[in-house]
């Protein structure tokens, strides 16, 4: 546990000491501004991040993670550090959820900016407290699962570019184009692609529900996701 | 404190470590020798647990590297030969990180790192960013990270490559310290280098063990290779003739001196004539020769022993065991 704890702090540091963090926050910062003073900040309208969330930030977090996560493992692997990381008496086990805990931490700093947007509905109308506290467990979800899926694709390769494109393209797939394809066809195939349609999971935490189908949707995507990174680290040693 | 048996290492179908065994006692420095692509690497890899092995066993400290993988790791210090280090971090967060990592507490990493901050001259640059450090300070950051928790076996991979004459020569006797309290292992191609540092030496070509020993062993074992170079004037002939006689010599061969083909002329005029001489085994003819000089009124004005190094040996070996393997 004190290992995985030193290595997420590192990663954490590590993030602040090079500038793709600093693009990632302003990205974000841009985009999810851009989309709550458009959508949501308008006379009339509801007094939630429901508008926001449906649709914008799914879509902001689809670009923004992979871009944290691509260089976790990558880079690693580029430079030859993976070698004295893997020869100290850590297991592949710590490594992994040390880099996933991390990233995390990073996007609950990108979470905790989102809060300036509740703090100015409130200002304005009546926000409902409890329906805020849903949409952020929501969101804790679904960050993630996006970074395990991310750290995965990082583990996979030594080209970061290779790891964010594989990660945007799956994240797009399970979280917009699921649900699409599974209208195209029939029988099981249906269920499975309208079981993984990320967004869908998604929705419920949004409209201010907790369903457990959700909650271990999501546990169970992200511990394989991040259960495959441990195997590929793995496989490295046997290359 | 490292026993190796039969160790195999494939990569698809390349043989990189081909049956090898050795034992390394505790203390002392152990030099790996080998040309390029011998199989150091590989070798140095499966003992600090990076890589598991495809045959054989290997034990450190009489843990097994594959099945208790974690206590070999506590135990070794290894430095990898491109020197991995983090380049954001600071000298000294990188080494209290790595002090984290093997579950040092506060005051054990404090005290290793201002010991290690000692032993391999950080001071000057533990405070700045990895990133902005020559290639020389890079390895010694990289060595300090090795001897943090005083592990029981050190293994450095090409621990001079990069560096500059003077580091290489107090890199060298860093090495030659740390053999007093530790089990060093150090891989080099560099033979001048495992001459000077290394208690003992295993010479590895082809990924076969092609000789082992003590770097005097080793040039014993080549010595009758070597010959006695004398400078003499005189009658040519004569001297060719006389020379030959005396006891010991096994054969000789006369060149005018200044072998440039240009001032051949002139040194033949001058008369000084370059005698080698090949001796029999454990004789030494060197008194002989120079009585024979005397008594014959020639000139001598150079007689040594042009001793065999371990290059020599070296290039002897691995050139060996590639002709044997050409041929299959």
């Amino acid at each position: 546990m004190a290992v995985v704890c030193t290595m997420a702090r590192r990663e954490l540091g590590a993030y602040f000491l090079s500038p793709i963090a600093y693009a990632v926050i302003a990205i974000y910062l841009f985009a999810s501004g851009l989309a709550f003073g458009l959508g949501t900040f308008a006379n009339n309208a509801e007094a939630s991040l429901r508008y926001m969330l449906e649709f914008w930030m799914v879509l902001i977090l689809v670009f923004v993670l992979p871009m944290l996560t691509m260089r976790l493992i990558s880079d690693e692997l580029r430079t030859g550090t993976i070698e004295t990381l893997m020869t100290a008496p850590v297991s592949e086990t710590q490594i992994v959820l040390g880099k996933f805990f991390g990233a995390f931490a990073f996007y609950l700093i990108l979470l905790a900016t989102l809060l300036l947007y509740p703090i100015l509905l409130s200002m304005y109308g009546n926000l409902d407290m409890a329906l805020l506290i849903c949409n952020y467990i929501g969101l804790l979800f679904l960050g993630g699962l996006y970074i395990a899926a991310g750290l995965f694709f990082s583990a996979c390769t030594k080209h970061q570019v290779i790891a964010v494109l594989a990660s945007f393209a799956l994240l797009a797939l399970m979280t917009f184009a699921s649900q699409g394809l599974a209208q195209q066809v029939d029988g099981t195939a249906r269920a499975v692609l309208q079981q993984l349609s990320v967004r869908t999971h998604f929705m419920d935490f949004v409209q201010g529900m907790i369903d457990t189908n959700h909650v271990v949707f999501f546990l169970t995507t992200t511990a394989m996701f991040l259960f495959f990174t441990v195997k590929r680290l793995e496989m490295q040693r046997w290359k | 404190m490292v026993r190796v048996e039969n160790l195999t290492k494939r990569y698809g179908s390349l043989l990189a470590v081909d049956n090898i065994s050795f034992t390394v006692e505790r203390g002392g420095v152990l030099g790996f020798l080998g040309p390029n692509g011998a199989g150091k690497t590989t070798t140095i890899r499966i003992l600090s647990c990076y890589h598991p092995a495809s045959g054989g066993t290997a034990t450190v400290a009489g843990f097994d590297v594959f099945r208790q993988s974690l206590e070999v790791r506590r135990r070794v210090g290894y430095l990898p030969e491109s020197t991995p280090l983090y380049p954001e971090m600071r000298t000294k967060e990188y080494l209290d990180f790595r002090g984290k990592l093997r579950g040092m507490s506060r005051d054990e990493r404090i005290s290793s790192i201002r010991r290690v901050a000692e032993s391999c001259w950080l001071g000057s640059f533990i405070d700045r960013p990895i990133g902005q450090l020559s290639k020389g300070m890079k390895q010694r950051v990289g060595l300090a990270d090795a001897m943090l928790h005083d592990p029981d076996l050190l293994i450095l991979d090409e621990p001079t490559i990069g560096l500059d004459p003077t580091q290489i020569r107090e890199t060298r006797s860093l090495i030659k310290e740390l053999g007093d309290r530790h089990t060093v292992m150090l891989s080099s191609h560099i033979l001048h280098e495992v001459e000077q540092t290394c208690d003992q030496t295993i010479i590895i070509a082809s990924g076969r063990i092609v000789a082992s020993g003590s770097p005097q062993e080793l040039r014993d074992r080549f010595s009758e290779h070597g010959h006695i170079v004398a400078e003499v004037k005189g009658d040519r002939s004569d001297v060719e003739e006389m020379t030959r006689k005396v006891a010991g010599v096994e054969s000789i061969t006369l060149t005018a001196t200044g072998s440039q083909s240009d001032s051949k002329s002139a040194s033949q005029q001058n008369g000084w004539m370059r005698v080698a001489v090949s001796e029999k085994p454990g004789c030494d003819v060197r008194e002989d020769l120079f009585k024979l000089a005397s008594q014959k009124g020639w000139t001598l004005r150079e007689l040594h022993r042009e001793g065999a190094s371990l290059e020599d040996f070296f290039v002897k070996v691995t050139a060996q065991q590639q002709t044997t393997r050409a041929q299959p």
